[in-house]
Protein backbone atom coordinates (compact mmCIF):
# COMPACT_ATOMS: atom_id res chain seq x y z
CA UNK A 1 0.00 0.00 0.00
CA UNK A 2 1.43 3.31 -1.05
CA UNK A 3 1.74 6.16 1.39
CA UNK A 4 0.16 9.49 0.64
CA UNK A 5 2.29 12.56 0.17
CA UNK A 6 0.81 15.54 2.00
CA UNK A 7 1.85 19.19 1.68
CA UNK A 8 0.58 21.45 4.41
CA UNK A 9 1.48 24.48 6.50
CA UNK A 10 2.03 23.94 10.21
CA UNK A 11 2.59 26.94 12.47
CA UNK A 12 3.53 29.02 9.42
CA UNK A 13 6.08 26.51 8.11
CA UNK A 14 5.48 24.69 4.82
CA UNK A 15 5.59 21.03 5.87
CA UNK A 16 5.50 17.79 3.90
CA UNK A 17 5.03 14.28 5.15
CA UNK A 18 4.21 10.77 3.97
CA UNK A 19 1.44 8.89 5.73
CA UNK A 20 -0.80 5.87 5.55
CA UNK A 21 -4.48 6.74 5.12
CA UNK A 22 -5.65 5.46 8.49
CA UNK A 23 -3.32 7.72 10.47
CA UNK A 24 -4.88 10.70 12.20
CA UNK A 25 -3.48 14.20 12.07
CA UNK A 26 -2.60 13.74 15.75
CA UNK A 27 -0.61 10.57 14.98
CA UNK A 28 1.44 12.43 12.37
CA UNK A 29 1.93 15.59 14.43
CA UNK A 30 3.27 13.60 17.36
CA UNK A 31 5.05 10.65 15.76
CA UNK A 32 6.29 12.01 12.41
CA UNK A 33 6.78 15.73 12.94
CA UNK A 34 7.74 15.57 16.64
CA UNK A 35 5.18 18.15 17.65
CA UNK A 36 4.24 16.40 20.87
CA UNK A 37 2.47 19.34 22.50
CA UNK A 38 -0.91 18.10 21.25
CA UNK A 39 -1.89 15.24 23.55
CA UNK A 40 -3.75 12.01 22.96
CA UNK A 41 -6.39 11.70 25.66
CA UNK A 42 -9.46 9.79 24.53
CA UNK A 43 -9.01 9.39 20.73
CA UNK A 44 -12.75 9.82 20.37
CA UNK A 45 -13.22 13.58 20.30
CA UNK A 46 -14.47 13.84 23.88
CA UNK A 47 -11.52 15.34 25.78
CA UNK A 48 -10.07 18.07 23.54
CA UNK A 49 -6.44 17.42 24.56
CA UNK A 50 -5.50 17.15 20.87
CA UNK A 51 -7.13 20.47 19.84
CA UNK A 52 -5.56 22.29 16.89
CA UNK A 53 -6.94 24.75 14.35
CA UNK A 54 -7.29 23.89 10.67
CA UNK A 55 -7.76 26.94 8.43
CA UNK A 56 -8.63 28.81 11.62
CA UNK A 57 -11.31 26.34 12.70
CA UNK A 58 -10.94 24.55 16.05
CA UNK A 59 -10.95 20.75 15.65
CA UNK A 60 -9.80 17.60 17.42
CA UNK A 61 -6.73 16.35 15.56
CA UNK A 62 -7.65 12.79 16.63
CA UNK A 63 -10.84 13.08 14.55
CA UNK A 64 -9.13 14.12 11.32
CA UNK A 65 -7.13 11.94 8.96
CA UNK A 66 -3.63 13.20 8.30
CA UNK A 67 -4.25 12.97 4.53
CA UNK A 68 -7.02 15.56 4.93
CA UNK A 69 -4.34 18.10 5.89
CA UNK A 70 -3.35 18.46 2.22
CA UNK A 71 -3.33 22.15 1.35
CA UNK A 72 -4.62 23.22 4.76
CA UNK A 73 -3.13 25.59 7.34
CA UNK A 74 -2.67 24.06 10.77
CA UNK A 75 -1.85 25.80 14.05
CA UNK A 76 -0.77 23.80 17.09
CA UNK A 77 0.22 24.74 20.64
CA UNK A 78 3.86 24.92 19.47
CA UNK A 79 2.96 27.98 17.37
CA UNK A 80 1.43 29.96 20.21
CA UNK A 81 4.44 31.54 21.94
CA UNK A 82 6.70 33.88 19.96
CA UNK A 83 10.15 32.51 20.79
CA UNK A 84 10.51 32.97 24.55
CA UNK A 85 7.56 35.38 24.73
CA UNK A 86 4.57 33.50 26.00
CA UNK A 87 1.14 34.32 24.59
CA UNK A 88 -0.98 36.26 27.14
CA UNK A 89 -3.16 33.15 27.56
CA UNK A 90 -0.10 31.09 28.48
CA UNK A 91 1.07 33.73 30.98
CA UNK A 92 -2.38 34.00 32.55
CA UNK A 93 -2.64 30.21 32.88
CA UNK A 94 0.59 30.32 34.90
CA UNK A 95 -0.48 33.35 36.98
CA UNK A 96 -3.86 31.84 37.84
CA UNK A 97 -2.46 28.32 38.36
CA UNK A 98 -4.91 27.11 35.74
CA UNK A 99 -3.11 23.77 35.43
CA UNK A 100 -1.75 21.05 37.62
CA UNK A 101 -0.72 17.95 35.67
CA UNK A 102 -0.72 19.94 32.42
CA UNK A 103 -2.04 17.22 30.12
CA UNK A 104 -5.13 19.17 29.08
CA UNK A 105 -3.33 22.53 28.94
CA UNK A 106 -2.19 22.60 25.29
CA UNK A 107 -5.71 21.78 24.13
CA UNK A 108 -7.28 24.30 26.47
CA UNK A 109 -4.88 27.02 25.30
CA UNK A 110 -5.49 26.33 21.61
CA UNK A 111 -9.27 26.25 22.20
CA UNK A 112 -9.20 29.43 24.30
CA UNK A 113 -7.17 31.25 21.64
CA UNK A 114 -9.69 30.20 18.99
CA UNK A 115 -12.42 31.70 21.18
CA UNK A 116 -10.63 35.01 21.73
CA UNK A 117 -9.71 35.28 18.03
CA UNK A 118 -13.48 35.26 17.29
CA UNK A 119 -14.86 36.94 20.36
CA UNK A 120 -12.46 39.26 22.21
CA UNK A 121 -14.97 39.87 25.00
CA UNK A 122 -16.70 36.58 25.86
CA UNK A 123 -18.93 36.21 28.91
CA UNK A 124 -18.12 33.59 31.51
CA UNK A 125 -21.01 31.47 30.21
CA UNK A 126 -19.83 31.73 26.61
CA UNK A 127 -16.33 30.76 27.71
CA UNK A 128 -17.57 27.75 29.68
CA UNK A 129 -19.67 26.46 26.77
CA UNK A 130 -16.87 27.06 24.25
CA UNK A 131 -14.45 25.04 26.41
CA UNK A 132 -16.95 22.29 27.30
CA UNK A 133 -15.12 19.93 24.93
CA UNK A 134 -11.86 20.29 26.87
CA UNK A 135 -11.75 18.04 29.90
CA UNK A 136 -9.55 18.82 32.91
CA UNK A 137 -9.43 16.51 35.92
CA UNK A 138 -7.24 18.75 38.09
CA UNK A 139 -8.44 22.32 38.23
CA UNK A 140 -12.20 22.08 38.46
CA UNK A 141 -12.21 24.60 35.58
CA UNK A 142 -12.68 27.77 37.68
CA UNK A 143 -9.03 28.79 37.41
CA UNK A 144 -9.04 28.04 33.69
CA UNK A 145 -12.06 30.26 33.12
CA UNK A 146 -10.55 33.08 35.22
CA UNK A 147 -7.28 32.84 33.29
CA UNK A 148 -9.05 33.02 29.93
CA UNK A 149 -11.21 36.00 30.94
CA UNK A 150 -8.17 37.79 32.39
CA UNK A 151 -6.17 37.16 29.22
CA UNK A 152 -9.09 38.45 27.15
CA UNK A 153 -9.12 41.67 29.22
CA UNK A 154 -5.36 42.11 28.74
CA UNK A 155 -5.65 41.51 25.00
CA UNK A 156 -8.39 44.17 24.85
CA UNK A 157 -5.93 46.57 26.51
CA UNK A 158 -7.90 46.82 29.77
CA UNK B 1 -5.39 -2.34 3.70
CA UNK B 2 -7.25 0.93 3.72
CA UNK B 3 -7.30 3.17 0.63
CA UNK B 4 -8.21 6.84 0.51
CA UNK B 5 -9.70 8.84 -2.36
CA UNK B 6 -10.58 12.53 -2.51
CA UNK B 7 -12.60 13.04 -5.71
CA UNK B 8 -13.01 16.58 -7.00
CA UNK B 9 -16.45 16.15 -8.62
CA UNK B 10 -19.71 14.42 -7.68
CA UNK B 11 -19.46 12.25 -10.81
CA UNK B 12 -15.97 11.09 -9.86
CA UNK B 13 -17.16 10.31 -6.31
CA UNK B 14 -20.04 8.22 -7.71
CA UNK B 15 -17.67 6.41 -10.10
CA UNK B 16 -15.31 5.57 -7.26
CA UNK B 17 -18.14 4.37 -5.01
CA UNK B 18 -19.76 2.32 -7.78
CA UNK B 19 -16.42 0.73 -8.69
CA UNK B 20 -15.29 -0.04 -5.13
CA UNK B 21 -14.56 -3.72 -4.64
CA UNK B 22 -14.89 -3.84 -0.85
CA UNK B 23 -16.63 -1.69 1.75
CA UNK B 24 -16.44 2.03 1.05
CA UNK B 25 -17.18 4.70 3.65
CA UNK B 26 -17.93 8.31 2.88
CA UNK B 27 -15.96 10.86 4.88
CA UNK B 28 -17.46 14.30 5.52
CA UNK B 29 -16.54 15.70 8.94
CA UNK B 30 -15.35 12.33 10.21
CA UNK B 31 -16.46 12.91 13.81
CA UNK B 32 -18.32 9.60 13.84
CA UNK B 33 -16.32 7.71 11.19
CA UNK B 34 -12.92 8.21 12.84
CA UNK B 35 -14.24 7.00 16.18
CA UNK B 36 -15.62 3.90 14.45
CA UNK B 37 -12.32 3.30 12.62
CA UNK B 38 -10.48 3.46 15.93
CA UNK B 39 -12.90 1.13 17.73
CA UNK B 40 -13.02 -1.35 14.85
CA UNK B 41 -16.79 -0.95 14.43
CA UNK B 42 -16.15 0.27 10.88
CA UNK B 43 -13.59 -1.64 8.81
CA UNK B 44 -13.77 -0.07 5.36
CA UNK B 45 -11.46 -0.92 2.47
CA UNK B 46 -11.85 2.56 1.05
CA UNK B 47 -12.55 6.02 2.44
CA UNK B 48 -14.02 8.54 0.00
CA UNK B 49 -13.43 12.08 1.27
CA UNK B 50 -16.07 14.39 -0.22
CA UNK B 51 -14.59 17.69 0.88
CA UNK B 52 -12.71 18.43 -2.37
CA UNK B 53 -16.04 18.53 -4.25
CA UNK B 54 -16.98 22.18 -4.99
CA UNK B 55 -20.14 23.24 -3.15
CA UNK B 56 -20.15 20.23 -0.80
CA UNK B 57 -19.42 22.70 2.01
CA UNK B 58 -21.22 26.03 2.21
CA UNK B 59 -24.69 27.60 2.33
CA UNK B 60 -26.51 29.47 -0.42
CA UNK B 61 -29.94 31.09 -0.65
CA UNK B 62 -32.32 30.70 -3.59
CA UNK B 63 -35.55 32.76 -3.47
CA UNK B 64 -35.84 32.43 0.29
CA UNK B 65 -34.99 28.72 0.27
CA UNK B 66 -31.63 27.47 1.52
CA UNK B 67 -29.19 24.96 0.06
CA UNK B 68 -26.75 23.55 2.59
CA UNK B 69 -23.80 21.52 1.30
CA UNK B 70 -23.74 17.99 2.71
CA UNK B 71 -20.34 18.41 4.41
CA UNK B 72 -20.85 21.95 5.74
CA UNK B 73 -19.49 22.01 9.32
CA UNK B 74 -21.94 22.78 12.13
CA UNK B 75 -19.91 25.85 13.10
CA UNK B 76 -20.42 27.32 9.60
CA UNK B 77 -24.16 26.62 9.81
CA UNK B 78 -24.28 28.37 13.20
CA UNK B 79 -22.53 31.44 11.80
CA UNK B 80 -25.04 31.90 8.94
CA UNK B 81 -27.19 34.81 10.13
CA UNK B 82 -29.87 34.41 7.42
CA UNK B 83 -30.28 30.69 8.14
CA UNK B 84 -30.53 31.34 11.89
CA UNK B 85 -33.33 33.82 11.22
CA UNK B 86 -35.27 31.53 8.87
CA UNK B 87 -34.68 28.16 10.57
CA UNK B 88 -33.59 28.75 14.19
CA UNK B 89 -34.63 25.22 15.20
CA UNK B 90 -32.53 23.53 12.53
CA UNK B 91 -29.53 25.64 13.50
CA UNK B 92 -29.89 25.09 17.26
CA UNK B 93 -30.28 21.34 16.70
CA UNK B 94 -27.17 21.22 14.50
CA UNK B 95 -25.16 23.23 17.00
CA UNK B 96 -26.04 20.79 19.81
CA UNK B 97 -23.92 18.08 18.15
CA UNK B 98 -20.77 17.63 20.24
CA UNK B 99 -18.25 20.20 21.37
CA UNK B 100 -16.85 23.32 19.71
CA UNK B 101 -14.16 21.07 18.23
CA UNK B 102 -16.73 18.62 16.85
CA UNK B 103 -18.72 21.56 15.42
CA UNK B 104 -15.60 22.49 13.46
CA UNK B 105 -16.07 19.35 11.36
CA UNK B 106 -19.41 17.59 11.98
CA UNK B 107 -21.87 17.79 9.06
CA UNK B 108 -25.59 17.28 8.41
CA UNK B 109 -24.91 14.41 5.99
CA UNK B 110 -22.74 12.70 8.59
CA UNK B 111 -25.25 13.18 11.40
CA UNK B 112 -28.00 11.78 9.16
CA UNK B 113 -26.11 8.85 7.60
CA UNK B 114 -24.51 7.77 10.89
CA UNK B 115 -28.16 6.89 11.54
CA UNK B 116 -28.16 7.20 15.30
CA UNK B 117 -31.73 7.31 16.66
CA UNK B 118 -30.55 10.18 18.90
CA UNK B 119 -29.05 12.39 16.15
CA UNK B 120 -29.96 15.98 17.05
CA UNK B 121 -30.16 17.58 13.61
CA UNK B 122 -32.44 14.90 12.14
CA UNK B 123 -35.77 15.62 13.92
CA UNK B 124 -35.30 19.34 13.21
CA UNK B 125 -34.57 18.72 9.52
CA UNK B 126 -37.56 16.40 9.14
CA UNK B 127 -39.84 18.87 10.95
CA UNK B 128 -38.60 21.51 8.49
CA UNK B 129 -39.61 19.29 5.53
CA UNK B 130 -35.98 19.36 4.43
CA UNK B 131 -35.04 17.31 1.40
CA UNK B 132 -31.67 15.98 0.36
CA UNK B 133 -30.17 15.54 -3.07
CA UNK B 134 -28.71 12.07 -3.51
CA UNK B 135 -26.25 11.41 -6.33
CA UNK B 136 -25.63 7.91 -7.64
CA UNK B 137 -24.86 5.88 -10.73
CA UNK B 138 -28.41 6.48 -12.00
CA UNK B 139 -28.19 10.25 -11.62
CA UNK B 140 -29.60 12.53 -8.95
CA UNK B 141 -32.82 12.40 -6.95
CA UNK B 142 -34.26 14.76 -4.37
CA UNK B 143 -35.94 12.95 -1.50
CA UNK B 144 -37.30 13.83 1.96
CA UNK B 145 -34.76 13.55 4.79
CA UNK B 146 -37.03 11.04 6.58
CA UNK B 147 -36.56 8.51 3.76
CA UNK B 148 -32.81 8.11 4.45
CA UNK B 149 -32.57 6.38 7.84
CA UNK B 150 -34.16 2.92 8.00
CA UNK B 151 -32.92 1.83 11.43
CA UNK B 152 -30.04 2.29 13.86
CA UNK B 153 -26.86 2.49 11.75
CA UNK B 154 -28.77 1.71 8.53
CA UNK B 155 -29.74 3.93 5.58
CA UNK B 156 -31.63 3.49 2.32
CA UNK B 157 -28.67 4.77 0.28
CA UNK B 158 -27.15 2.44 -2.32
CA UNK B 159 -23.44 1.61 -2.25
CA UNK B 160 -22.92 4.01 -5.19
CA UNK B 161 -24.82 6.89 -3.59
CA UNK B 162 -23.95 9.93 -1.53
CA UNK B 163 -25.87 12.95 -0.28
CA UNK B 164 -24.57 16.15 -1.85
CA UNK B 165 -26.84 18.83 -0.38
CA UNK B 166 -29.86 19.62 1.77
CA UNK B 167 -32.72 21.92 0.77
CA UNK B 168 -34.78 23.91 3.27
CA UNK B 169 -37.94 25.43 1.82
CA UNK B 170 -38.91 29.10 1.75
CA UNK B 171 -40.86 30.17 4.85
CA UNK B 172 -44.37 31.65 4.79
CA UNK B 173 -44.89 34.66 7.08
CA UNK B 174 -45.28 33.97 10.84
CA UNK B 175 -43.43 30.65 10.62
CA UNK B 176 -40.75 29.38 12.98
CA UNK B 177 -39.23 26.20 14.32
CA UNK B 178 -37.54 25.04 17.51
CA UNK B 179 -35.59 22.00 18.68
CA UNK B 180 -35.07 20.88 22.25
CA UNK B 181 -33.34 17.84 23.60
CA UNK B 182 -33.25 16.47 27.10
CA UNK B 183 -29.88 15.47 28.54
CA UNK B 184 -29.06 15.10 32.23
CA UNK B 185 -26.33 17.77 32.02
CA UNK B 186 -26.03 21.04 30.10
CA UNK B 187 -23.53 20.18 27.35
CA UNK B 188 -21.64 17.33 25.69
CA UNK B 189 -24.18 14.52 25.89
CA UNK B 190 -26.46 12.41 23.71
CA UNK B 191 -30.20 13.11 23.57
CA UNK B 192 -32.43 11.07 25.90
CA UNK B 193 -35.31 12.65 23.98
CA UNK B 194 -35.27 15.23 21.18
CA UNK B 195 -38.23 17.20 19.81
CA UNK B 196 -38.36 19.34 16.67
CA UNK B 197 -41.45 21.47 16.02
CA UNK B 198 -42.24 23.87 13.19
CA UNK B 199 -45.39 26.00 12.99
CA UNK B 200 -47.02 28.60 10.77
CA UNK B 201 -49.56 30.96 12.38
CA UNK B 202 -52.21 33.23 10.89
CA UNK B 203 -52.52 36.90 11.87
CA UNK B 204 -54.67 35.91 14.87
CA UNK B 205 -52.11 33.47 16.23
CA UNK B 206 -54.03 30.40 15.07
CA UNK B 207 -51.81 27.57 13.82
CA UNK B 208 -52.35 26.83 10.12
CA UNK B 209 -49.52 24.36 9.63
CA UNK B 210 -47.38 22.30 12.00
CA UNK B 211 -44.98 19.39 12.03
CA UNK B 212 -43.74 17.57 15.13
CA UNK B 213 -40.83 15.11 15.05
CA UNK B 214 -39.32 13.18 17.95
CA UNK B 215 -35.81 11.75 18.25
CA UNK B 216 -34.27 9.08 20.52
CA UNK B 217 -37.64 7.46 21.32
CA UNK B 218 -37.75 4.90 18.46
CA UNK B 219 -35.31 3.20 16.05
CA UNK B 220 -35.59 6.24 13.75
CA UNK B 221 -36.88 9.79 14.17
CA UNK B 222 -40.70 9.76 14.32
CA UNK B 223 -43.03 12.16 12.50
CA UNK B 224 -46.01 12.56 14.84
CA UNK B 225 -48.92 13.52 12.60
CA UNK B 226 -51.43 13.40 15.49
CA UNK B 227 -49.33 15.89 17.44
CA UNK B 228 -49.35 18.32 14.51
CA UNK B 229 -53.11 17.79 14.12
CA UNK B 230 -53.58 18.76 17.78
CA UNK B 231 -51.99 22.14 17.04
CA UNK B 232 -53.56 23.01 13.68
CA UNK B 233 -56.67 25.19 13.83
CA UNK B 234 -56.00 26.38 17.39
CA UNK B 235 -53.96 28.90 19.29
CA UNK B 236 -51.48 27.32 21.69
CA UNK B 237 -54.11 26.82 24.41
CA UNK B 238 -54.22 24.12 27.06
CA UNK B 239 -56.27 21.80 24.81
CA UNK B 240 -53.70 22.05 22.04
CA UNK B 241 -50.83 21.45 24.45
CA UNK B 242 -52.54 18.47 26.10
CA UNK B 243 -53.32 16.98 22.67
CA UNK B 244 -49.72 17.49 21.57
CA UNK B 245 -48.34 15.93 24.75
CA UNK B 246 -50.62 12.87 24.51
CA UNK B 247 -49.92 12.30 20.81
CA UNK B 248 -46.16 12.62 21.37
CA UNK B 249 -46.26 10.05 24.17
CA UNK B 250 -48.32 7.61 22.09
CA UNK B 251 -45.78 7.83 19.23
CA UNK B 252 -42.87 6.68 21.44
CA UNK B 253 -41.36 3.20 21.07
CA UNK B 254 -38.21 3.77 23.08
CA UNK B 255 -35.61 1.44 24.51
CA UNK B 256 -34.67 1.08 28.17
CA UNK B 257 -31.04 2.00 28.69
CA UNK B 258 -28.74 3.73 31.15
CA UNK B 259 -29.83 7.15 29.94
CA UNK B 260 -33.57 6.64 30.38
CA UNK B 261 -36.24 4.02 30.95
CA UNK B 262 -39.12 3.50 28.53
CA UNK B 263 -41.53 5.17 30.96
CA UNK B 264 -39.23 8.13 31.53
CA UNK B 265 -38.46 8.72 27.85
CA UNK B 266 -42.15 8.53 26.99
CA UNK B 267 -43.15 11.11 29.59
CA UNK B 268 -40.26 13.43 28.74
CA UNK B 269 -41.14 13.24 25.02
CA UNK B 270 -44.47 14.91 25.79
CA UNK B 271 -42.76 17.58 27.87
CA UNK B 272 -40.10 18.32 25.23
CA UNK B 273 -42.74 18.50 22.48
CA UNK B 274 -44.79 21.01 24.51
CA UNK B 275 -41.77 23.17 25.31
CA UNK B 276 -40.43 23.12 21.75
CA UNK B 277 -43.90 24.03 20.44
CA UNK B 278 -44.11 26.92 22.91
CA UNK B 279 -40.78 28.29 21.67
CA UNK B 280 -41.76 27.84 18.01
CA UNK B 281 -45.08 29.69 18.56
CA UNK B 282 -43.33 32.50 20.38
CA UNK B 283 -40.80 32.89 17.57
CA UNK B 284 -43.49 32.73 14.88
CA UNK B 285 -45.58 35.32 16.71
CA UNK B 286 -42.65 37.74 16.70
CA UNK B 287 -42.41 37.70 12.89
Amino acid sequence: MSKHHVSTTINGEPTEFLCEPQLTLLDVLRDEIDLTGSKEGCSSGDCGACSVTVDGRLVCSCLMLAVEAEGRTIETIEGMARGHDLHPLQRKFLEHAALQCGFCTPGLLVAAKALLDRNPNPTETETRYWLAGNLCRCTGYDKVIRAVLDAAAELRGE
Amino acid sequence: MLAYAAPSTVEEAVRILAGASGVAKILSGGTDLLVQLRSGRARPDLIVDTKKIPGISGIRQQDGAFVIGAATPGAVIGECEALRRAWPGVVEATNLIGSTQVQGRASLAGNLCNASPAADSVPALIAARATCVVAGANGRREIPVESIVTGPGRTSLGADELIIEFHLPRRPPRSADAYLRFIPRTEMDIAVVGAGVTVTLDAGGVCTDARVVLGAVAPTAVVVADAAAALIGRTLDSTALAGLDGAAQRACKPIDDKRGTIEYRTKVAGVMARRAATIAYQRAGER
